[in-house]
């Protein structure tokens, strides 16, 4: 039928877009050098990507453990319920991050790169 | 333009408002967890797919917009209801607009509503929280709303097919 094939296009005209967009991000990323830790906001601190670490970052009756290891960062363990941000997985370019919603806290992964953003920001 | 809703009117649209505020009630109580947020099921969509095949442009924008007001109304807040509104709209109008064409099934549609559900969130995340960053999210999240998209358009196509139209 002529309206399966139209489908068929439009989905796989999607793919194709989806895996562009992975390739762009995929070719144009660069290491980062640091991992900053914000909570609700504000700057809870940056810590090198370089030196291995296990960071006990504190909110407001709540806490997330980061840890740094082998240039990676990421959420070890979270007080938070859905545990959505230990299962972010490790991040290490430029730009990555892990958001815990529940407690507010974003962890990101900056410098290395000569981003725009950050440019901005500092 | 229409004067008055017939009461039959009024019962329809009642049924299937309530229908699809609790398929999202249902959807929300499913632990399904990923790591990128965003990635969800969409199963409300099923009802205003439903209404753009066998009702109309005006119901199935009636149905979509009064059943993300009282879901926000009800379970979330300022941001929740910005999020959920921005997702809608974009979706609703792109299934629209494929609708007319008349050359997508229910599948086709359902996959570029999901999508466009996908992106219209994005967008106003991005737009919210200041930040391009969110962008690194959109490939997962297109792949998950195409093939979420897809399942809610099969069930909507048997239930196109299914029910008759002089009896909804």
């Amino acid at each position: 039928m002529k309206k399966r094939k139209n489908d068929i296009m439009l989905v796989a005209a999607i793919g194709f877009i989806a895996l562009l967009l992975w390739l762009i991000i995929y070719i144009t990323r660069s290491e980062g050098a640091f991992v900053r830790v914000t909570v609700d906001g504000g700057e809870y601190g940056t810590y090198p990507l370089d030196a291995d670490a296990e960071i006990f970052i504190r909110g407001d009756g709540a806490y997330n453990i980061l840890v740094i290891k082998d240039g990676e960062a990421a959420v070890l363990d979270a007080s938070c319920p859905d545990k959505l941000c230990m299962h972010q997985g490790k991040i290490r370019y430029d730009g990555q991050s892990i958001i815990c919603l529940p407690n507010k806290v974003v962890v990101e992964i900056v410098g290395g790169g000569q981003s725009e953003y950050d440019a901005v920001t500092r | 333009m229409k004067k008055r809703l017939t009461g039959k009117e009024i019962a329809e649209y009642g049924l299937l408002i309530s229908l699809a505020m609790v398929l999202s009630y249902v959807e929300y109580m499913i632990p399904f967890s990923v790591a990128v947020p965003g990635v969800k099921l969409g199963l409300a969509n099923i009802v205003v797919i439903f209404a753009l095949y066998r009702l109309g442009t005006f119901q199935a924008f009636v149905i979509s917009l009064l059943r993300v007001l009282l879901m926000s109304f009800m379970f979330g807040n300022a941001f929740a209801l910005m999020y959920s509104l921005s997702g809608a709209l974009l979706s609703l109008c792109i299934m629209l607009v494929l609708r007319k064409t008349g050359r997508f099934s229910p599948v086709g549609v359902g996959a570029a509503g999901g999508v466009s559900h996908n992106i219209g969130q994005i967008l106003c995340a991005m737009v919210l929280l200041e930040t391009k960053r969110l962008i690194y999210y959109l490939p997962v999240l297109l792949i998950s709303g195409t093939i979420a998209g897809i399942v809610i358009g099969v069930i909507a196509g048997i239930l196109i097919k299914r029910l008759d139209p002089k009896q909804v």
